[in-house]
């Protein structure tokens, strides 16, 4: 979705060009987390991790499962976007910089796709 | 015209430390916590789908003295990231600008942060969850 307004185009205002997809990403994903997370947070809370069967159990209804399907998506595409800002930021050590941004980028792909699997996983029972 | 000691860019050791700074910069340091503090929560899942063996040996692990202040210092910083970050979202709405509204605003989040915080513990300790 392109939300650039042409009009700044066609004035020549700044130079952005793909940044404004980094920082809208940044603000949908904050939304999704910011809606999930007190149902997250209530959830662990009430039921903590002591009791294996209930908490297996709460992914076999679909809508638990595709809610915690969407909330690490949102959540490791969040970490990932913050993350590379902060490397950005204050790593100023050329091949240091270019190694860590490539890393936060693999390790944060392979979190959200563990993370999918896993609760695939969970939600088929077995 | 008279060489002026002007200010130069902040030196950060000397510089006085406002709650508009230090809330900005917090939000950055909760962020890259939570950041690394989610892959625990891959841990968790993961070893939740790996089967009952795996999982005790992940409960053991959170409810040690350390496993337990990991998570209490998880739960703060998520609190304080998830209230600023709300903060920031009007922000970006343009609305909150005002000197007056961004110090209330500041004050409620760090007040929300420590009670939200405290209930969630009550409520998990209540519970005997953890």
């Amino acid at each position: 979705m392109s939300l650039r307004d042409p009009l700044a185009t066609a004035r020549g205002l700044g130079s952005a060009k793909t940044g404004f997809g980094h920082w809208w990403a940044q603000r949908v994903s904050a939304v999704v987390l910011a809606l999930l997370t007190p149902f997250v947070v209530y959830c662990l809370a009430r039921y903590g991790i002591a009791d294996y069967a209930a908490l297996k159990t709460q992914f076999a209804n679909p809508l638990f499962s595709a809610a915690c399907i969407l909330y690490v998506l949102a959540l490791f595409w969040h970490a990932r976007l913050g993350l590379q800002v902060v490397v950005e930021d204050y790593v100023h050590h050329g091949a240091f910089e270019v190694v860590l941004q490539v890393l936060i980028k693999i390790v944060f792909s392979f979190a959200a796709v563990a993370a999918v699997i896993a609760i695939v996983r969970l939600a088929s029972g077995s | 015209m008279s060489a002026q000691k002007r200010p130069l860019s902040p030196h950060l050791q000397i510089y006085s430390k406002q709650i508009t700074s230090v809330m900005s910069i917090l939000h950055r340091i909760t962020g890259i916590i939570l950041a690394i503090g989610s892959l625990g929560l891959l841990w968790v899942l993961v070893a939740l789908s790996l089967g009952e063996d795996a999982f005790s040996a992940t409960q053991a692990c959170l409810s040690s003295g350390l496993g337990l202040f990991a998570l209490l210092a998880f739960s703060a910083c998520l609190m304080y990231h998830f209230f600023n970050g709300i903060r920031h979202l009007f922000w970006d709405a343009g609305k909150g600008f005002a000197i007056p509204d961004v110090y209330r605003s500041g004050y409620a989040v760090i007040a929300l942060t420590v009670l939200v915080t405290a209930a969630i513990w009550w409520l998990a300790l209540q519970g005997g969850a953890a």
